[in-house]
């Protein structure tokens, strides 16, 4: 079984090699996100030395670093599943001896490592010939980047499962995983490190997930942390991606019971 | 003229179609509205939460800016009614559709459009309307009586420019029928245009000026009625450039016809 998982992973990233052409744009897109920010940043701190806890450097490295850090943890599983119900194969798919959600998390770590070793390593050595960066000075922070950057993955790919899986109740939701890719986007502090909110904005995305998807993973590799916290953060992270588990598990009993497959 | 009003009755009828469509699945409908909401509203609150800390940005203040932002909405809402085509190579040249729209009576680019126009979108000219009058009040801009005229003729021709650049873009399938990757690349350049250019170095402002005009489609304009007085040349030339780019995208559309093969299967 473990074997078999295996090969899914790989499958899926000698796909992502196949398709160079996304490749390319893609780290282009990047590139083009990463200097708007960079540029935004340095005209929004003009003169400041500090805003919201972190230096213009920090804030340079923060902005690349989580951009990384969403090169590896983002996927579109929620829009193939989303097919796969609309276009019927789902069937196909909960015939066969595995289990599917497993299969369609295996994939998005295929994807994931591809990009991670293809696309974040150069893209993140090529930025820091560019713009000052600070890399993490430790190996401990290296690992404790890492081990979240893993964590953050986890609950990215659980709550794309979860917007994947209402399409069995909603039959059409596009929109909606749309909306939940901004949102993710917006909340998981990657266009604004989360210490930039007001208090009470801080205070209500404390009861939410997605900070756990990007801010933690960044905030460590930026160094603005101790160790201490640092695990303090996994720990959350672990506590979230069980969290999270349990209304996947439930939906995922439901929709078996009232697929309704769309037509082919 | 009697090929416009053709391609107008045309237009009505595409229309009442696309909204039967929509509404056979209304949540989804009602999640794509919601969805375009949410995606403008979070660029709002980047605005709104950076301007906590700081006063000003490369020397403009925060309402001015949501006023840019809000202006950069219209056009932008106005382009994506009538250009939805984003997936063009894969709809049209992959698939083979293009053979089916050559064979259609109206223009063949008017086809595409007809056939991927989202009326819905016009809910971003009310959404970019409303931050712009937020921030109008705040501001205490003056408008004379032939601001609202200036204001279509800016919009339309930013709407314009997007159209020319997207319709170039799509062109490029006709040439090469593999998947180029272009068009997503375009797209995420086009938010720079949100933000005054001055803030940018040298090479991004002359590309998003001449080579890829997309501050043409909001900073620009927006600064006329911002009353900014160095940035009023630029204004002035937005019809120009629209002109000059929307006949480039035609222009590459229309050779890219002439060469096409079909992609068989």
């Amino acid at each position: 079984m473990h074997k078999f998982y295996m090969e899914l992973i790989r499958m899926r990233f000698l796909t992502m090699l196949a398709y160079r052409v996304n490749y390319y744009s893609g780290i282009i897109i990047y590139a083009i996100n990463i200097g708007a920010y960079y540029f935004l940043w340095g005209a929004i701190y003009g003169g400041q030395q500090q805003l919201g806890g972190l230096s213009v450097a920090q804030m340079t490295s923060y902005v690349a670093i989580a951009w990384m850090s969403r090169a590896f943890y983002f996927n579109n599983i929620d829009m193939e599943i989303a097919q796969d119900v609309r276009e019927g194969k789902v069937a196909i798919e909960m015939i066969r001896p595995y289990n599917y959600l497993s299969v369609k998390t295996a994939q998005a770590f295929g994807e994931g490592i591809f990009r991670f070793l293809f696309f974040a390593g150069p893209g993140i050595f090529l930025i820091s010939l560019i713009i000052p960066f600070h890399f993490p000075a430790t190996a401990q922070g290296w690992g404790l980047y890492l081990l979240s950057l893993l964590f953050a993955f986890l609950i990215n790919t659980q709550v794309n499962l979860l917007t994947g899986l209402l399409t069995f109740f909603m039959f059409r939701n596009d929109g909606m995983i749309r909306a939940k890719r901004v949102i993710v986007d917006l909340m998981s502090g990657l266009v604004l490190p989360i210490s930039f909110f007001p208090g009470w904005a801080q205070t209500l995305m404390g009861f939410l997930p997605f900070q756990a998807i990007n801010y933690y993973p960044s905030l460590i590799f930026t160094g603005v942390t101790s160790a201490a916290r640092a695990w303090q953060l996994i720990g959350f992270q672990v506590i979230w991606m069980v969290v999270i588990l349990i209304p996947i598990l439930i939906l995922w009993r439901m929709a078996r019971s009232r697929l309704v497959v769309q037509g082919g | 003229m009697q090929n416009a009003k053709h391609i107008y009755s045309i237009f009505a009828d595409y229309l009442s179609q696309y909204f039967k469509t929509r509404l056979a699945y209304r949540a989804d409908f009602l999640g794509d509205l919601a969805s375009n909401l949410i995606s403008e509203l979070i660029n709002l609150v980047f605005i709104i939460v950076v301007f906590q800390h700081v006063p000003l940005m490369g020397g403009w203040s925060r309402d001015e800016i949501i006023f840019i932002y809000g202006f950069f909405l219209v056009p932008y809402a106005l382009f994506s009614i009538f250009f939805g085509f984003w997936d063009f190579n894969e709809r049209y040249i992959i698939r083979g559709e293009m053979d089916r729209i050559l064979t259609r009576p109206v223009h063949n680019l008017a086809q595409v459009c007809l056939e991927s126009i989202a009326p819905d979108r016009i809910f971003g000219v009310i959404s970019g309307l409303i931050i712009m009058g937020y921030a109008a009040i705040q501001l205490k801009l003056d408008f004379y009586w032939y601001d609202p005229i200036i204001f279509i003729v800016l919009s339309v021709s930013g709407a314009l420019i997007y159209g020319g650049v997207y319709t170039a873009v799509s062109a490029i399938s006709f040439f090469s029928d593999s998947r180029t990757g272009i068009s997503p690349m375009i797209y995420n350049i086009q938010q720079y245009g949100r933000y005054p250019v001055d803030v940018y170095n040298k090479i991004i402002r002359f590309v998003l000026t001449y080579i890829l005009p997309f501050a043409f489609v909001g900073v620009y304009p927006a600064a006329y009625f911002l009353r900014k007085e160095t940035w009023y040349i630029y204004a002035a030339m937005t019809p120009v450039v629209a002109v000059i780019f929307f006949g480039i995208g035609l222009l590459v559309w229309n050779i890219g016809v002439s060469k096409y093969r079909g992609a068989g299967s």
